[in-house]
């Protein structure tokens, strides 16, 4: 696996085509580390020239905002900017939602403007492009497999067709949840809801959204979100289905071309 | 009949007297709020307004209200045309002034509104069922108390009643078209012809006190109801317009940004600041509701209470406290009780009481996914979520008085960059596992 950092790059003289925005969940918590893995092999198997910002990354300042915390947002956004615009660069693509939104559409207005692509649409591109082939003996096929929209994905940015055309590409048997695309349920985690615990209640949104995807009976749950990634598969957990598997996009395809 | 043109007149002066007298209130209060500049892509917003305002387009998620709601609000539309003729005759003391210009369009016309009241009552009788009988849960949630249950059953009964006057009246007037010449030939009234049995035996004069009766009821009514509607959820049939074309075009997953924060941090980086900004920068985020930006003040009167969001928000389907209609019916109230003193000559903001705490507590802000299915919910384009990210920002920024686990996020971002408590060196290592 070769992670080319943009310092490394620049050094060399090499401009890549595309900035991987890895987020703390995606370098930090072991389960996301394990999706940012498999999205790096696919970027290496379709030889993509990409690099990562790595110890020069840092968090996008979505929690704070939405916690309320205007100055520490601006804080994280305006010296993030100064990074990305130091390189110059043009074509971020990241694995996370809430970094893929507050880059897209909260950084222009401090000066970042980026084309921002979230990877849902970027692995669909790929598909589209041929640069990734599914085999029709992946062992996905014909599996049922659910699809959780993640908030930031789906209302937030009207993201719904891309992650199912990865899905469907892996010719598994895509079912549906009760409540999915415009009406998707938060997996709870949004809102910097994923650094405390919930409010008092009569359930952990995560369980309401676990049971309903495992009523779908599917084998997988996949996911296109570090957080929905973390809460789902602790709601898959504490029903005891363990037996089902919460997936990432990425760790899908990835697993799909044995890489 | 120069007594009844009197009567009239005076009617309707107290109507327009107390209408506009609740219009410029709400605007007071409206005008408490922060500016927010409203700008550009009039097309866009014109074309939200004409889509979901007057086509009523995210009303059909739900087929069978959707189809009900359509009956009331073209029945609201197009009997207001014959409002319109109440008006003139009222004033000029005529009878039916447009049926001699309409000739036989105006038996058509008459019969269209017919059948609207016909629908409209059905339809409100369906509406008292669902909310009453049938319970559904959305009309039946905490923040549903006496006054809110109460205000739509008065206007869907209202509006029954209105109907049936117009239906009374118009069964009666077919029955003096054959006994007097004031009255007009009308042509054949589908739905009304059915009544006149109740009317044909009846003495003419008693007959007249009827049809009188029913006018005047109805057009009383209406009247009476326009005030209402001023004090009422019912608001939304007017700021239902303005609201949609003033809603926010960016994705939902923007949250808008703090140019007073955006120099202050610009600053302390040491980067110069590009815009300067005179005068008090104010409270950061919202106390109380001149803190929020106007339009979501707009939004607030706008709100019907039909509990979509509610009914689609995560933390109130697990049993948390927040509830995003809540959120809009807390900050109408404040702006009502605000605007009651402000009327009164009173203290208006400074009763001792805020939005926050008062009103909306820390428990519900702090319940928001800020996942938008509220947002997305709303027929009318309302955004409980601006609120609530407002209420959090005077939490966090004024206060200080976060969750302490959000503080202690705010902590790690601010010492290691990340909102978990991993050293920021370690940021690289997965490359290496």
């Amino acid at each position: 696996m070769t992670v080319p950092t943009l310092a490394e790059l620049t050094a060399k003289g090499e401009t890549p085509e595309i900035v991987f925005w890895v987020g703390c969940a995606g370098s930090f918590d072991d389960r996301a580390k394990r999706v940012t893995k498999a999205f790096v092999k696919i970027l290496n198997a379709t030889n993509t020239k990409f690099a990562v910002l790595g110890n020069e990354e840092t968090c996008t300042g979505d929690p704070a905002r939405r916690a309320g915390n205007e100055f520490l947002f601006q804080m994280q956004a305006i010296s993030n900017i100064q990074v990305l615009n130091g390189y110059g660069v043009k074509k971020i693509v990241t694995a996370c939602p809430h970094c893929f939104n507050t880059i897209k559409n909260e950084y222009p207005e401090l000066g970042g403007t980026y084309e921002v692509i979230h990877h849902a649409t970027y692995l669909q591109q790929l598909i589209n492009q041929g640069k990734i082939k599914l085999t029709d003996t992946n062992s996905f096929k014909g599996k049922k497999i659910t699809y959780h929209d993640s908030c930031y994905l789906g209302r937030a940015n009207n993201i719904y067709e891309a992650p199912r055309e990865v899905l469907q590409a892996l010719d598994a048997d895509l079912v549906e949840m009760k409540r999915c695309r415009t009406t998707g349920l938060c997996c709870g985690a949004g809102g910097a809801q994923m650094f405390k615990e919930p409010e008092k209640g009569n359930k952990d949104i995560n369980v309401e959204r676990a049971e309903e995807a495992l009523a779908t009976g599917a084998a997988t749950v996949a996911v296109a979100c570090p957080f929905c990634m973390t809460m789902l598969t602790d709601g898959v957990k504490s029903k005891e289905k363990e037996e089902v598997k919460v997936k990432d996009l990425a760790e899908l395809i990835a697993e799909a071309q044995g890489l | 009949m120069i007594v009844q043109q009197l009567a009239f007149i005076l009617v309707l002066a107290t109507a327009a007297f107390f209408i506009r007298k609740r219009v410029l209130l709400i605007r007071n209060t409206i005008k408490l709020g922060k500016e927010r500049p409203v700008t550009g892509r009039k097309r866009e917003r014109l074309k939200n307004m004409l889509l979901i305002a007057l086509g009523q387009k995210k009303m059909f998620k739900k087929i069978i209200p959707a189809i009900l709601h359509l009956f009331i609000y073209a029945g609201f539309l197009v009997i207001n045309l014959e409002v319109l003729e109440f008006l003139v005759d009222g004033i000029l003391g005529t009878h039916r002034i447009f049926a001699p210009w309409l000739g036989s369009f105006y038996t058509v016309l008459m019969n269209v509104f017919e059948l609207l009241a016909v629908a409209v009552l059905l339809a409100c009788v369906f509406f008292l069922i669902r909310r009453n009988v049938l319970k559904v849960p959305r009309f039946w949630t905490a923040e549903m108390t006496r006054w809110p249950r109460l205000d739509a059953n008065v206007i869907l009964f209202t509006e029954i009643v209105l109907m049936t006057a117009i239906l009374t009246m118009n069964a009666a007037d077919q029955v003096l078209q054959t006994r007097d010449s004031h009255y007009t030939a009308t042509g054949s009234l589908f739905f009304s012809s059915f009544l006149i049995p109740l009317f044909e035996n009846l003495g003419t004069t008693t007959l007249l006190v009827i049809e009188r009766f029913a006018w005047w009821f109805h057009i009383i009514g209406i009247l009476g109801f326009a005030v209402y509607v001023t004090y009422s959820k019912h608001l939304h049939i007017f700021l239902a317009f303005p609201n949609t074309y003033f809603a926010s075009l960016e994705p939902k997953g923007y949250i808008n940004n703090m140019p007073v924060v955006t120099n202050e941090v610009k600053s302390m980086l040491g980067l110069g600041t590009s815009e300067t900004v005179t005068g008090e920068p104010g409270r950061f985020g919202a106390k109380d509701v001149n803190d929020l930006p106007w339009t979501s003040l707009v939004a607030a009167y706008s709100c019907t209470e039909c509990g979509r969001c509610t009914s689609e928000c995560p933390a109130n389907q697990t049993g948390k406290k927040l509830s995003p209609r809540k959120i809009m019916m807390d900050t109408r109230d404040r702006l009502e009780a605000i605007g009651k003193t402000i009327a009164a000559g009173g203290e208006g903001l400074n009763d001792g009481k805020t939005l926050l705490n008062d009103y909306i507590s820390k428990e519900e802000i702090n319940a928001c996914t800020s996942c938008n299915a509220c947002v997305e919910a709303c027929p009318v384009m309302i955004n409980p979520l601006e609120i609530i990210i407002e209420l959090r920002r005077y939490v966090a920024m004024e206060e200080s008085r976060s969750p302490a686990q959000w503080n202690s996020m705010f902590q790690n971002m601010e010492t290691s960059f990340a909102p978990w408590k991993f050293s920021a060196a370690d940021r690289f290592n997965w490359a290496n596992d």
